[in-house]
């Protein structure tokens, strides 16, 4: 066993795991935090995808104790606090535009495009097709999902403009106020 | 097959109010809890003392166990029990297979758990069972097994030969069953051999549709509580109605002590459409221990040992006269069924059967399939189920005999297919046809995909001798649909009805809860059938709640497959919303002391006719029979209804399909260009809904064509066991899809609602085929094997033939792929 600390969703943790424990089972098991799902065994899939340290990676590629010292943002921790907590603009796109149908590749496929749009505010459809690669989704056929992420840009640059390096927790306060609860 | 006329006509016309919400983009609800990561999966369900499984699965395919010792596995740390199926011979029963096709139809029966032989590669020999998921699953290294091997049947062509090896020596032959549908006997046509006597062309083909893997992303999931005679069981499936009554009868739990749960299902396809080997384990083991367990598959299990689709060799014939009139169609079929018969295995295909003819005038007609067992998994639904495969072979030979009459595809299809003024029409194989419009569909989809600019550049590039090729295909479907009228499925031998259930429960406080015996894992229900409720009760679509998936909750239902929940399972809603309205107008008109007869109920008001904006709203009237105070004698104090509904006929939802397709003769790349769909899927409750079904679906089929194949070694080991292999279109795979509809209600169901779940699915894979095809068919090539990988292609032009069998998963790579995209992401980005 070794002792990590980690930030997850703005709460500190302190836990013993196995060595060979993976972020995504530490999160899961230990945490409870059940938001971030598993959908394979090689990487592939990318519903496990969490942002580490502002990144986005998969977490059943990161070992716990690689987390030790960092900040971990599950789909949990991107909306306001609370039950009607304001959402990230990248969630209120996937409902908008229907970018989910069973919803178990969503967590995954809203952080992996948090992160792309932090790379690139202002994607083109391809480059979103791109940039979405590494997510699978077996039920929307990507059109909406596509859609969702452009729609989402188009509102996060209004909120931040001229500012293509804006981090995912300044576009999650800067777009707060255009984003009301989700009815 | 025809569909039953209802002597009795119980069912009086339900009235429709009118649509303020149907037709409306409703964002969904349901979307609420799973963007934000709220939702519950079966694995994240923790239960006090819970405990772990995991499966020791054969590496073999075709084996006798001649020895099995667990007790190392037992001493492990953290090791509650080890069992193998000698431990669960006497209890364990046979998994249930509910459709007998033919009376005679061979059936080996399907342990949870090898005993001592193993059929299959993935087939579980032992489980252990642990306080942890990793202590369960480091146990089994620890299982010793010795398999003395048997001879591997795999290929289903040599199966069917005398003298082949036998996947069951307990069986003479490796064919389950022999299925006939002909329309000369059925008296629904002329002689079919009589037909291709005297037709003056006549073409052969065949075509082979690959075996593909359902793939849903949520890996199957199952938690089973036991307390005492009592069991709670939570399970990723999509039938947690049929998978009580089946689980009690193979277990003999007694029905009314098993309460089965779908929390949230991350999509099924037909592959959740299953009772499980490892869901009636999960039973056994809590049985047995009296504690809770869960189980919790790997992908690469999931790709293993859950069930399988299509898989068939079709040799289909055609023949007509030399101005393209269709005269005969004669299919014969060997279906796959893997190793063993699950719960519809035997079923697909026919489930097909009587839709080869598609939208054609066929006057005559024979169909018959061949089951046969393999050393596979067994195969069953996988969207469409059977209707893919007989899309594929009717629009795939009609191409081939436009191309052998030197006729435009389109023009020969025009030709043949049903006029609009002709519904309802019956079919040469006894199905009746609802409504639609086939040019109408076409007309739209030419326009949408810019057809005269594609054929003009198809021209260039052909006279230029361009090194990229460019095809156009086309795909002009029909389906089967609505699934189904009890007695239709009766006279299939199929083991249950069709109907479905719901229920309205109508709450003091005015607010509505409806109960669907319909089971969603990704379609939408919860606001669809509130769309449906606002309109027909007049409240407000956000007091609609919609209960699903608790057989405790909804104790009746059929579960969701065959594109049947909107056409059966919303009708049961509108029927118990009549009800309900019914009810309450008997209490309104004695609270507004007026005749039932002058009371009239607009927006959710029942008033006396002429005196608009006096009068009492039906959530008030909710309200009046909970206090109870004052209402007419004789009657209940209560407005909740429920409604069972039979469908009389199937639905057909209907459309056309074109793809533009680039094929690089260099290369054989293929690559859309453009794809363009029309569908008429009778009247939409939610157009964003349908649109995303249609997606949904186009990428399944499309990955049909272009992408998947689960691909066995000649030992029987399947080669696509992982994702890196089985190649799932990634977004960047996939073209842009131009969508559209026709409306043209179905009669059948008051909503006239005709299903939109497989049409994508069903419709597009023949389209892309043909569109590779008519890029390279001036070369020579008249088929391609599916998936159209490049080296298929390349061969096809260079070689000859169809491109033939792939050796193995690693040749499936194809442009920049999402296995390697996603490799590639992890090497350079997530590994830190
Ligand atoms: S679970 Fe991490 S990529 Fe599939
Ligand atoms: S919404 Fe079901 S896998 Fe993407």
């Amino acid at each position: 066993m070794t002792q990590i600390n980690v930030r997850v969703d703005g709460e500190s943790y302190t836990d013993d795991v196995e060595p060979r424990t993976l972020l995504v089972h530490y999160l899961r098991e230990q945490l409870g935090k059940v938001g971030t799902v598993v959908g394979c065994d090689t990487s592939n899939c990318g519903a496990c995808t969490v942002h580490l340290d502002g990144q986005a990676v998969k977490s059943c590629t990161v070992l716990a104790v690689q987390a030790d010292g960092s900040q971990v943002t599950t789909i949990e921790g991107i909306a306001g606090e609370g039950i009607g907590g304001t959402l990230h603009p990248v969630q209120r796109a996937f409902h908008e535009m229907h970018g989910l149908q069973c919803g178990f590749c969503t967590p995954g496929m809203i952080m992996a495009s948090i992160d792309l749009l932090k790379e690139n505010p202002d994607p083109s459809e391809t480059e979103v097709r791109e940039g979405i690669e590494g997510n699978l989704c077996r039920c929307t056929g990507y059109q909406n999902i596509v859609r969702a992420v452009q729609q989402a840009a188009a509102e996060m640059r209004g909120a931040a403009p001229g500012d293509p390096d804006t981090s995912p927790a300044a576009v999650d306060t800067a777009a707060a106020e255009h984003v009301v609860a989700q009815s | 097959m025809t569909a039953v006329e209802d002597p009795a006509a119980p069912d009086t016309p339900v009235q429709m109010a009118p649509a303020k919400e149907v037709g409306q983009a409703r964002r969904r609800k349901e979307d609420a809890r799973l963007i934000t990561g709220e939702t519950q999966w079966t694995d994240n369900i923790v239960l006090p003392g819970m405990l772990h499984m995991a499966m020791l699965r054969s590496p073999v395919a075709h084996a006798r166990i001649t020895h099995l010792d667990v007790s190392a596995a037992k001493d492990r740390p953290n090791v509650v029990a080890v069992y193998t199926g000698a431990d669960f011979a006497e209890e364990q029963g046979s998994l249930p297979c509910a459709w007998p096709v033919t009376p005679d139809m061979v059936n080996p029966g399907h342990p949870s758990i090898a005993v001592d032989q193993v059929n299959h590669v993935g087939e579980a020999v032992a489980v252990v069972v642990a306080r942890t998921r990793t202590a369960a699953a480091d146990a089994l290294e620890a299982i010793d097994v010795d398999y003395e091997p048997l001879p591997v049947v795999l290929d289903m062509e040599q199966a069917v030969q005398a003298g082949s090896p036998l996947v069951h020596d307990s069986i003479s032959s490796n064919t389950s069953y022999h299925f006939v549908f002909d329309a000369g006997e059925a008296g629904t046509g002329a002689d079919t051999d009589q037909a291709f006597a005297d037709a003056e062309v006549t073409v052969s083909r065949r075509f082979v549709q690959q075996r593909l893997i359902p793939a849903f992303m949520e890996p199957r999931s199952v938690v089973v509580q036991p307390t005492r005679d009592n069991y709670t069981m939570w399970s990723a499936t999509q039938i947690p109605h049929v998978l009580r009554v089946m689980a009690a009868m193979v277990t003999g739990i007694p029905e009314h002590k098993l309460r089965v749960i779908a929390p949230d299902v991350g999509g099924g396809f037909g592959g959740k459409l299953q009772v499980n080997p490892e869901e009636i384990l999960a039973l056994l083991v809590a049985r047995r221990l009296g504690r809770p367990v869960k189980w919790t598959e790997t992908r690469g299990e999931s790709l293993m040992a859950a069930h399988h689709g299509r898989d068939q060799v079709q040799f289909i014939d055609v023949a007509a006269d030399r101005e393209g009139n269709v005269k005969g169609l004669r299919c014969r079929i060997l279906a796959d069924m893997g190793a063993y018969l699950r719960l519809i295995t035997p079923g697909v295909p026919v489930l097909g059967a009587f839709m080869f003819p598609g939208i054609y005038k066929f006057p005559a007609y024979r169909f018959e399939c061949d089951g046969v067992f393999t050393n596979k998994v067994p195969t069953d639904a996988y969207r469409g189920a059977g209707r893919p495969e007989a899309t594929f072979a009717i629009e795939r030979i009609m191409d081939e005999l436009a191309a052998e009459l030197g006729m435009d595809p389109l023009e020969l299809r025009r030709k043949n297919w049903i006029g609009a003024e002709e519904f309802p029409f019956t079919t040469v194989a006894g199905l009746e046809y609802d409504s639609g419009d086939y040019a109408q569909a076409t007309e739209q989809a030419l326009e949408l995909i810019g057809y005269d600019e594609l054929r003009a550049e198809q021209q260039r590039r052909r006279e230029s001798n361009d090194p990229v090729q460019l095809g156009i295909g086309f795909s002009t479907f029909t389906e089967m649909c609505g699934l189904a009228p009890s007695r239709v499925l009766g006279s299939l031998a199929y083991g249950a009805g069709g109907w479905e259930s719901a229920s309205i429960r109508m709450l003091p406080t005015g607010k509505v809860e409806v109960v669907t015996g319909s089971t969603p894992h990704g379609q939408g229900h919860e606001t669809a059938w509130s769309q449906l409720v606002a309109d027909q009760l007049g409240v407000p679509f956000e007091d609609v709640e919609v209960l699903h998936g608790d057989t405790a909750i909804s104790s009746r239902g059929m579960d969701t497959y065959g594109s049947r929940s909107l056409v059966v399972g919303g009708t049961a809603v509108v029927k118990a919303a009549e009800k309900v309205v019914q009810k309450a107008r008997a209490i309104a008109a004695h609270l507004l002391e007026a005749s039932e007869d002058d009371l009239e109920f607009t927006g959710g008001k029942f008033s006396v006719k002429g005196t608009p904006g006096t009068g009492i709203g039906i959530q008030e009237v909710a309200l009046a029979v909970f206090a109870a105070h004052d209402y007419p004698e004789g009657i209940e104090p209560t407005i909740d209804a429920e409604a069972t509904y039979d469908p009389v006929n199937f639905s057909f939802p209907h459309g056309t399909h074109i793809c533009a397709m680039e094929v690089d003769t260099e290369t054989g790349f293929v690559k859309i260009r453009k794809y363009a769909s029309v569908d008429d899927v009778g009247t939409i409750v939610n157009p964003l809904i349908v649109e995303g079904q249609m997606h949904g679906g186009l990428a399944q089929g499309i990955a049909q064509a272009l992408y998947e194949e689960a691909i066995y070694d000649a030992d029987g080991n399947l080669t696509t066991g992982s994702f890196v292999d089985y190649l799932l279109p990634s977004a960047a795979d996939l073209p842009h899809f131009d969508t559209g509809n026709t409306v043209h209600p179905a009669p059948g169901n008051p909503i006239g609602a005709k299903g939109v779940g497989e049409a994508g699915c069903i419709a597009s894979t023949p389209a892309v085929v043909n569109a590779a095809l008519d890029a390279v068919r001036h070369l020579g090539v008249t088929d391609i094997r599916m998936p159209l990988t490049p080296e298929r292609v390349w061969r096809a032009m260079h070689q000859g033939g169809d491109g033939g069998d792939r050796a193995a998963a690693t040749s499936n790579a194809q442009g920049v792929t999402s296995s390697e995209a996603a490799t590639a992401s992890v090497t350079e980005g997530d590994q830190q």
